[in-house]
């Protein structure tokens, strides 16, 4: 990172620039207005933490237990009513978190891991094995994951892992590119050279130099991605491709609540569950990537669903 | 030049699309579900002599790469093969869903590129503002609402409580579809001069567009802004308002074109990427497209309209990128030099 030391607010040469009233743009950001977002992000991603590891203390019923106040609309008893057979929705909810959050981190690792070490590969060792990898990654970004998803959970049976595998096999090209990009950008550095001339093998000088410099900024990369994962994961878990009934998953809730429109807080609360999260993760993400680059990333893939 | 270029992308737009044949017909094959089989029902496939004469009907008993170029030869000929679900030949399939779909896609982009280019350019100019805090909220929102949810709550809200949009298909029951023209009920109609008919053909079409818009918008939202702001900065800008030009003038004639390219990008991947969210969509809507048939199509292990379907997505796809980058050219002409 350079430091920049001329003042936007002037001129080269040092005449104050009076700006248009309508196009002032440079003006000092105030850091106070960008923060509380990043902090209401923290809070509710902390929270739905809290929930899921102590779901089963907070949680006011059992999750799967059935009793015959079926459809209930939310009352103080349960404040976000019950469900076809009498479970209590509120419990539901609250041990979703123990599915979609953990999921969604076990699948962005999973991404990273193939993505990371394709990338990593393709950027040091370059040439063929370069354009040869780098074709296959075109290839699955062309490729509609979606469909491959679908087929893979039909094929292998609906349950979360074939989904998150589904989808780990569509998401990792993105972390291929970036870690490629980086790892090209560190190969002709210095203290590479150095490593080799101690003697170290190329394996190593990957290992022990280059992975740990790329490893920050594709963990960032992975951070951001965590609320599309878990808006992918219950995609498919609302198709009926991912948890199958009745395990309490907030995809498959929605779904339930699909058909029953006058019970509205069937399909009301677990979506609400489902956007708080996704909504913390990217408050946090659009932090992140204003800290990092004052532009704002061109290179953060759109998101598939 | 500029024909050199056209034809080294075809080029590897083709390849790509070799490609994309290929992988999904190795992960297809790889599957443990059997077309054949889920054709059958379980009684049949438990007897060996019609497992093996169906596997002998759809060529499945032949090695995989036979297969393969046996398949890549007939669609030389423009053919995709039969859909073993509906038994119809799947390009058939294809030009009967496409328009649908076609229709709502370019439809929630309209919307997307009304909403998500011009509250970006009300962000930029209010950059740190209130309002532009404000639309920041509005652009994470849009990225992070579960579409499937949205338009549980729009068909709720719109539908079932105030009666506004119709909740599902593309016409009332009863209405005849228009002539055929485009496959696109709202163009057909307004061809035909059927006013009632295009009346409700897009009464029916605005909830699912603009279900399916709500992310898009956040996307452009995000990206006009910030692509905006880069210009905004520029010594040309300077120049313009220097120049005494109005206001207008200048973010529309000035900054906005000079904005407009990284949008174009983001704007192609998400038009091309929007086949997820109309799997989901369609689903809701009832909506006879290209999601609801991929996914009927996947559900069933029916491996022929599968990789048709791979196939023209990643058609599709492959050719909103070749627009996004001759379209390129005409907005920046640095870019047709290079």
């Amino acid at each position: 990172m350079t430091l920049s030391t001329t003042d936007p607010n002037l001129a080269p040469d040092g005449i104050p620039v009076r700006r248009n009233l309508w196009l002032r743009t440079r003006k000092r950001i105030p850091v106070a207005w960008r923060r509380p977002l990043a902090a209401v992000g923290i809070v509710i991603i902390l929270a739905w933490v809290m929930l899921a590891i102590f779901a089963p203390w907070v949680a006011p019923f059992d999750p799967l237990a059935q009793d015959f106040s079926r459809y209930q609309p939310p009352s103080l008893e349960h404040l976000f009513g019950t469900d076809a057979v009498g479970r209590d929705l509120l419990s539901r909810v609250i041990y979703g978190a123990r599915v979609s959050l953990p999921l969604a981190v076990l699948l962005v690792a999973l991404s990273v891991l193939v993505g990371a070490t394709v990338g990593a590969l393709a950027g040091y060792v370059g040439g063929v094995v370069d354009s040869a990898l780098m074709r296959v990654v075109d290839l699955f970004f062309a490729f509609p994951g979606i469909i491959l998803a679908m087929a893979v959970a039909a094929a292998l049976g609906p349950s979360l892992t074939n989904a998150v595998l589904a989808i780990v096999v569509v998401s990792w090209p993105a972390y291929a590119r970036v870690t490629r990009s980086l790892v090209l950008s560190l190969r002709e550095s210095n203290y590479l050279a150095a490593s080799r001339l101690l003697g170290a093998s190329s394996g190593r000088a990957l290992i022990k130099e280059v992975m740990p410099n790329v490893a920050g900024p594709v963990l960032v990369l992975a951070s951001l991605e965590l609320g599309n994962a878990v808006l992918l994961l219950s995609g498919l878990s609302f198709l009926g491709l991912g948890a199958v009934p009745p395990s309490a998953e907030w995809g498959s809730m929605v779904s339930a609540g699909a058909s029953v429109f006058y019970y509205y807080w069937v399909a009301l609360f677990p979506g609400l569950a489902i956007f708080t999260v996704v909504l913390g993760f990217n408050f946090l993400g659009d932090a992140m990537r204003d800290a990092l680059d004052p532009r704002s990333a061109r290179s953060v893939a759109t998101s598939e669903l | 030049m500029l024909l050199r270029f056209i034809i080294s992308r075809l080029g590897s737009a083709v390849i790509l699309a070799i490609g994309i044949i290929l992988v999904s017909f190795t992960l297809t094959a790889l599957l443990p579900g059997d077309a054949a089989s889920s054709r059958l029902g379980e009684r049949a496939a438990a007897d060996p002599e019609i497992m093996a004469a169906t596997r002998r009907r759809y060529g499945l008993d032949q090695p995989l790469y036979i297969q393969f170029f046996v398949y890549l030869g007939n669609l030389l000929r423009g053919d995709l093969g039969t859909s073993i679900r509906t038994q119809k030949p799947v390009l058939t399939d294809l030009a009967q869903f496409a328009p649908a779909s076609a229709e709502l896609a370019i439809a929630a982009t309209v919307i997307a590129i009304i909403f998500g280019v011009g509250l970006g350019i009300i962000a930029s100019l209010r950059a740190n503002g209130v309002i532009d805090q404000g639309l920041r909220v509005v652009s994470l929102g849009g990225v992070s609402i579960p579409i499937f949810w949205l338009a549980l709550i729009a068909v709720f809200l719109f539908s079932i409580t105030f009666r506004i949009f119709p909740s599902s298909g593309r016409l009332d029951p009863g209405q005849t579809p228009p002539q055929q023209i485009t496959g696109m009920y709202t163009f057909d109609s307004l061809f035909t001069g059927n006013w009632v008919l295009f009346v409700s053909a897009l009464s029916h079409l605005i909830l699912p567009a603009l279900v399916l818009a709500a992310p898009m918008v956040g996307l452009l939202l995000r990206f006009t802004r910030s692509s905006m702001l880069e210009v905004l900065g520029n010594e040309y800008v300077r120049a313009a308002e220097a120049k005494g030009l109005p206001a207008h003038t200048v973010v529309l004639r000035h900054v906005l074109r000079g904005a407009l390219v990284p949008v174009i990008t983001v704007l192609g991947t998400a038009f091309a990427s929007l086949l997820a969210g109309t799997v989901l969509v369609e689903q809701i809507f009832g909506w006879p497209g290209i999601g609801a048939y991929a996914f009927r199509s996947a559900s069933n292990l029916d491996l022929p309209a599968i990789v048709g379907v791979t196939l023209f997505v990643a058609i599709v796809y492959i050719t909103v990128n070749l627009i996004v980058d001759f379209l390129y050219g005409v907005v920046d002409p640095r870019i047709r030099r290079a």
